[in-house]
C-alpha cells in the first residue's frame, strides 16, 4: 500500500522530466545553446537567456551569500535567546513563505523605482537575493549548530577567542552544509520568473548585457514569453528552453547533493 | 607555596542548579590536589571557575576570591572582569572528561593553542609537539602519523592527546575533570603515571572518576558535597582518618 503511495508521489517527477526530455531533446544543438534568437524568436538559439540567468545567479550570490552567512553566524553563535532573536527567526521563516511575485513587486518599488536602478541586473539580483536569504540563513544556521558545542568549549579553553573558534573550527566543519544551502538558494533564484518579471527581464535583446545596469534576458522569463506571448512558436523550442533550464537547476541540485554526501562520508563526528 | 588561593567563593547558576557555597581552599604548587565527592557537588564548577570557562555558562552570581600566583608569587585576581581571560587560559589549562579532539590532524591539535598565541616558528612548534607527546606518554604511538586526523586514535590515545594538547602551552596549572572516565585500566594507568611525573613541574587539580583513583594520585584531597567543601587535608590523613563523618560515610561507601 505504502509502496503504491510512494510510486504515486514520484510518478509526476518521472513523467515531467521524461516528457520534457523527450519533447526538448530534438531542439538541443550547439546553435540552440550558443545562438541568438532569430525570426521573431521562432528560430535560432537562447544564448542571451542562458547568459542572463548565469549573470543573475552570480549577482544574487554576490549579495545574498555574505549577508546570509553573516546573519547565520550571528544567529547561531552570538545572538542571545530572547524575544528579539525569536522575532528575527519568525521574520526569516515568514520571508520564505512570501509568494515570489510579491518579491517582484517589492523589487520594482524599492530597487527599480525608489533607488532608481532601473530594470537592471543589479535590481533583479537584489530582488532575488532577498528571496534567497531565508533559505541561505536557515540552512547555514542549521549547519553551524550541527557542529558539536564541545569543539567550541575546547577551542576556547585552549585560548581561542570566539571569532577564532568560529573561523578555525566551526566554519570549516559546517562549510559543506552552508554550501549546500547556498546552492539550494541560488537554484531557486535561477529558476524563478516572477521576481525578475518587473525588475530585470527583457522580452528580447539583440545583444548581451555589458553592464550590471543593463536589462537582460533570462531562461525562466524567456520560457514564459515564448510559451504565452509569441503566436506560432514551435513546441520544440519551448521544450528545449525548458530542458536547458531544468538541466541548469537540477545540475545545481545535484552538485549540492554531491557536496553534502561527500562531506557526510568524510565527517568524523 | 600556594599556587591558587580560593577564599569564600560562592557561585549560583541562573537556573538554581549546582552551586558553590563559600569555598575556601589553598592549592599548593607542584602537587596533585584532588577534588572528590558525589556528582553535583560543585567540583567541575570549581575547576571551570579557575580558568573562567564558567564565562560560557549561565552564571547568575559569583562572589569571593580566586587568586593565581605567578613564578614570583604575585597574585592575579582570576575573577577580575577586566582580566585577560585568554592569557589566563594559557596559564591554566583544562582537560575534559570526554576526550574531545578537534577535527584536525594530531599535530594541529597540539599546535592549535600555540598558533593562536602567535607562535609561527616551525622548529619551536615541532619541539612542543614532541615534548608534550612525550610528557603524555603518547609519542611512541603516534610519532609516525602526526598528520593523521586525531579522531582516528583510540579513546585512550585521544585522552592522552588532550593532555598533551594542554601541556603544549607549558601552562602553570592543569585542571583535569575526570580525565580517565571513559578509559580502560591500561590507559588509565598511563595517564595516572604521566600525572605523577608532571606534578614536578606543574600544579595539578584533578577531579577523579572514582575514590580509588583519588587515593592513588592525590597529594591532598578535598571532599565536596552539594556545593560545600566538607573537608580538605593531606591525602594520607583524609583517606585513612577523616575528621568529618560525612567524609567517612562517603569513603566507606554508605552513600554516593
Amino acid at each position: 500500500m505504502l509502496t503504491v503511495i510512494t510510486m504515486i508521489t514520484i510518478a509526476p517527477i518521472i513523467i515531467i522530466v521524461s516528457y520534457i526530455i523527450r519533447q526538448g531533446l530534438p531542439a538541443l544543438s550547439l546553435e540552440f545553446i550558443f545562438g541568438f534568437p532569430t525570426n521573431g524568436m521562432k528560430d535560432g538559439g537562447i544564448f542571451p537567456a542562458i547568459v542572463g540567468t548565469i549573470y543573475l545567479t552570480i549577482g544574487t550570490a554576490i549579495f545574498s551569500v555574505p549577508l546570509g552567512i553573516g546573519a547565520a553566524i550571528y544567529l547561531a553563535e552570538y545572538a542571545p535567546e530572547n524575544r528579539w532573536t525569536r522575532t528575527i527567526r519568525i521574520a526569516i521563516i515568514n520571508l520564505a513563505g512570501i509568494p515570489s511575485v510579491v518579491y517582484g513587486l517589492f523589487g520594482l518599488g524599492l530597487f527599480v523605482i525608489f533607488i532608481n536602478l532601473g530594470t537592471s541586473i543589479i535590481a533583479g539580483s537584489l530582488t532575488l537575493a532577498i528571496m534567497t536569504l531565508p533559505i541561505i540563513i536557515s540552512t547555514s544556521e542549521e549547519a553551524l549548530r550541527a557542529v558539536p558545542q564541545s569543539f567550541r568549549v575546547v577551542s576556547i579553553s585552549l585560548g581561542a577567542t570566539k571569532w577564532q573558534t568560529i573561523r578555525r573550527i566551526v566554519l570549516p566543519q559546517s562549510l559543506p552544509g552552508i554550501l549546500t544551502g547556498v546552492i539550494l538558494g541560488l537554484e531557486r533564484a535561477a529558476g524563478e520568473t516572477a521576481p525578475i518579471l518587473f525588475t530585470v527581464a527583457a522580452f528580447y535583446l539583440p545583444s548581451l548585457p555589458d553592464s550590471p545596469l543593463d536589462a537582460t534576458m533570462a531562461l525562466p522569463y524567456h520560457l514564459f514569453v515564448i510559451s504565452t506571448q509569441v503566436p506560432g512558436m514551435p513546441v520544440t523550442i519551448q521544450f528545449g528552453t525548458a530542458l536547458v533550464l531544468m538541466i541548469f537547476v537540477l545540475g545545481m541540485h545535484l552538485l549540492a547533493t554531491v557536496i553534502r554526501s561527500r562531506a557526510r562520508a568524510k565527517r568524523l563526528w | 607555596m600556594d599556587k591558587i588561593v580560593i577564599e569564600n567563593l560562592s557561585l549560583n547558576y541562573s537556573d538554581g542548579t549546582e552551586s558553590l557555597k563559600s569555598i575556601t581552599l589553598n592549592v599548593p604548587e607542584n602537587s596533585i590536589t584532588v577534588l572528590f565527592g558525589p556528582a553535583g557537588g560543585g567540583k567541575s564548577t570549581l575547576l571551570r571557575v579557575i580558568n573562567r570557562l564558567n564565562d560560557l555558562a549561565d552564571v547568575e552570581e559569583v562572589s569571593g576570591k580566586v587568586l593565581l600566583a605567578n613564578k614570583n608569587y604575585e597574585y592575579t585576581d582570576v575573577l577580575d572582569p577586566k582580566l585577560d581571560v585568554i592569557a589566563l587560559r594559557r596559564r591554566v589549562c583544562m582537560v575534559f572528561a570526554q576526550p574531545i579532539v578537534l577535527p584536525l590532524s594530531i599535530k594541529d591539535n597540539l599546535t592549535y593553542g600555540l598558533k593562536l598565541a602567535g607562535e609561527r616558528n616551525q622548529t619551536r612548534l615541532d619541539k612542543a609537539v614532541e615534548k608534550s607527546l612525550n610528557q603524555a606518554a603518547l609519542w611512541d604511538e603516534v610519532k609516525d602519523r602526526l598528520e593523521d586526523p586525531a579522531v582516528a586514535l583510540s579513546g585512550g590515545q585521544q585522552q592522552r592527546l588532550c593532555l598533551a594538547r594542554s601541556l603544549a602551552f607549558e601552562p602553570e596549572v592543569i585542571l583535569l575533570d575526570e580525565p580517565t572516565s571513559g578509559l580502560d585500566p591500561i590507559s588509565t594507568n598511563k595517564v595516572e603515571s604521566s600525572l605523577q611525573e608532571l606534578k614536578n613541574g606543574y600544579t595539578i587539580i584533578l577531579v577523579p572518576h572514582s575514590v580509588q583513583q583519588a587515593g592513588r594520585v592525590a597529594d591532598q584531597a578535598a571532599f565536596f558535597l552539594q556545593g560545600e567543601l566538607i573537608e580538605y587535608a593531606p591525602a594520607n590523613q583524609l583517606f585513612t582518618n577523616p575528621k568529618d563523618t560525612r567524609t567517612e560515610d562517603y569513603l566507606v561507601g554508605r552513600f554516593g
